[in-house]
């Protein structure tokens, strides 16, 4: 019963959701050309945005690895002021 | 059994809701300082800007449904009467359809008098002119808004911070649906009406209500057992 | 697992030097130029933070279900790295398209919903942090509802009109960029892996320090 419930549910809406997909006008860029090196006047200006957007990632990544060490620690720290405190049980 | 189960839970809700219309008059005049804070701010040399009636439609349905959904199931809260409904002998989900017809009926109630006061406001009256488009466009995104909203709701009764937390698990979920309620209400306002574009985004408004009221029904009652 | 932990966290370590190599080494993108590099991490990034919204959900729906509380653990960590690799895709998206587009952001559908989902699973974090006891099943809910809405990110690309490369770029890669590109995703996919790990680790302790709260209180 439940099943059957559910493909009624998936078989709707795939056809209900079948008029979203005959409407699709692309403009975005398809496909990423390759190229040996830069036209001259290219060259410089972006390099401060790669780098910072590779710095963030880094950055990010090591920021959450502290914040959970730190976390890690207190949980540690309360685990051994429990264990010294009833060391009797 | 459920049918007639979700009926009753409607009719008590209204019968509790008839005596003061509390709920009910809040709203719809929250809804129009609304609308009209909007007129206030978005309009430019007596015209309003762009899409805006559209938009403006949409913020004030999506935030009078927020308070809404908040007051109706404060009510609940505070006499603990959803406890009691939970040990009734009755299917969840059923509950739940029941809390979810009661809330489309009032937003329909508010949305009544917002298309028409946001018509006039904002020279917008060209959305009548497909009014069975537009019907459905409201249709699909009250249901959707809805059905997330009164699952959500439900699920902080019991829950502290309440009243902030609705709308900061709410809005990201429902914003899908206000996009295509607003792209295509917009869709209709253009000159001429854009009928295929409008089709298209009830299209996706509905799989969306298929796919919300689904995954509502089926984690209702996991939800509400703790 | 956690005999793989070593061992992942060195390989993890090594490929993430490497990327960078790598990518300097791949070919400039004729209409981008330099700024396409970015290309290499961003997409990484959100592919990781897809693969965690599924582990989310998925952790979520047996939490929810079968009231499992490693699952929920677990819901709770692919949560908070979600939000992490979100981050960095956001981030480097606008530094991308601030060269490629002249804009920091564009309200077309796929930015706007990438968005929505990371605030999706941070108010996911908020309610666990916020929402007092039963708190845990709210945010597996949020996280279910939050993969459901994922599938509609990846077709919007498709459906409206947009300045965002199409998701056809991918496949029609040549291998010259291909290369380091699935490589990036390895890397990413890698360390997305390792600090899940980390996370899980994390809410395990702190069960356990729950456990012993309630025995001390006997």
């Amino acid at each position: 019963m439940r099943l059957g419930r559910l493909l009624i549910a998936l078989t709707s809406f795939v056809l209900v959701s079948l008029p979203a997909f005959a409407l699709q006008p692309p403009t975005g860029q398809s496909e990423f050309v390759p190229v040996e090196s830069l036209p001259p006047g290219d060259q410089l200006p972006a390099a401060p945005l790669l780098v910072t957007a590779y710095a963030f990632v880094w950055i990010a990544v090591v920021v959450y690895l502290w914040s959970i060490w730190r976390r890690l620690n207190k949980v540690e720290d309360e685990m051994r002021a429990l264990a010294q405190k009833a060391p009797r049980r | 059994m459920f049918f007639r189960t979700a009926w009753l839970v409607l009719r008590k809700d209204v019968a509790i809701e008839a005596k003061s219309w509390e709920v009910v008059t809040t709203t719809l005049f929250f809804a129009v300082s609304c609308v009209l804070i909007f007129a206030f701010a978005l309009v430019k040399d007596g015209r309003a800007v762009g899409d805006a009636a559209a938009g403006i439609l949409w913020i004030a349905i999506s935030f009078s449904g927020t308070l809404a959904l908040g007051r109706t199931f404060e009510r609940e809260r505070y006499a603990e009467t959803l406890r009691a409904l939970l040990l009734a002998p009755a299917p969840r989900a059923a509950l739940y359809t029941g809390k979810l017809m009661g809330m489309l009926a009032l937003l329909g109630l508010a949305e009544l008098l917002l298309v028409p006061l946001v018509a006039l406001l904002f020279q917008a009256s060209a959305m009548f002119s497909r009014p069975l488009l537009l019907a459905g466009l409201l249709a699909g995104g009250t249901v959707g808004f809805c059905a997330v909203g009164t699952l959500f709701a439900a699920m902080l009764v019991r829950a502290r911070s309440r009243d902030v937390l609705l709308p900061i698990l709410l809005y990201p979920i429902i914003i899908p649906v206000i996009i295509a309620g607003v792209r295509g209400t917009a869709a209709l306002l253009s000159a001429p009406p854009d009928e295929p574009t409008a089709i298209m985004w009830i299209g996706v408004l509905t799989a969306f209500d298929i796919v919300f009221v689904t995954l509502a029904l089926w984690t209702f009652e996991p939800l509400m057992t703790e | 697992m956690r005999k793989a932990f070593g061992p992942i966290a060195v390989l993890a370590g090594v490929m993430l030097v490497g990327a960078p190599i790598m990518v300097a080494r791949a070919p400039y993108e004729s209409t981008m130029g330099l700024v396409q590099k970015i290309f290499y991490f961003h997409v990484p990034s959100w592919f990781a933070m897809f693969t965690a919204i599924g582990v989310c959900g998925g952790a979520s729906l047996v939490h929810l279900f079968r009231n499992n509380p490693r699952a929920d653990r677990i819901a709770e960590a692919a949560g908070e790295v979600a939000v992490l690799f979100g981050l960095m895709g956001l981030v480097t998206g606008p530094l991308w398209g601030r060269k490629a587009w002249g804009v920091w952001w564009q309200w077309d559908a796929k930015l706007t919903i990438a968005l929505l989902l990371e605030m999706t699973f941070i108010s996911g974090i908020l309610v666990r942090k916020y929402g007092g006891p039963g708190s845990d099943k709210l945010a597996a809910a949020v996280g279910i509802f939050g993969l459901a809405v994922t599938p509609f990110v990846y077709e919007a690309v498709n459906i409206w009109r947009t300045i965002h490369p199409l998701t056809s770029v991918v496949p029609t890669l040549p291998a010259s960029m291909g290369a380091p590109f699935w490589f990036c995703v390895a890397a990413f996919m890698l360390l997305m892996v390792l600090l899940l790990m980390v996370r899980v680790n994390l809410g395990k302790r702190q069960a356990a320090l729950d456990e012993l709260y309630l025995a001390y209180e006997d």
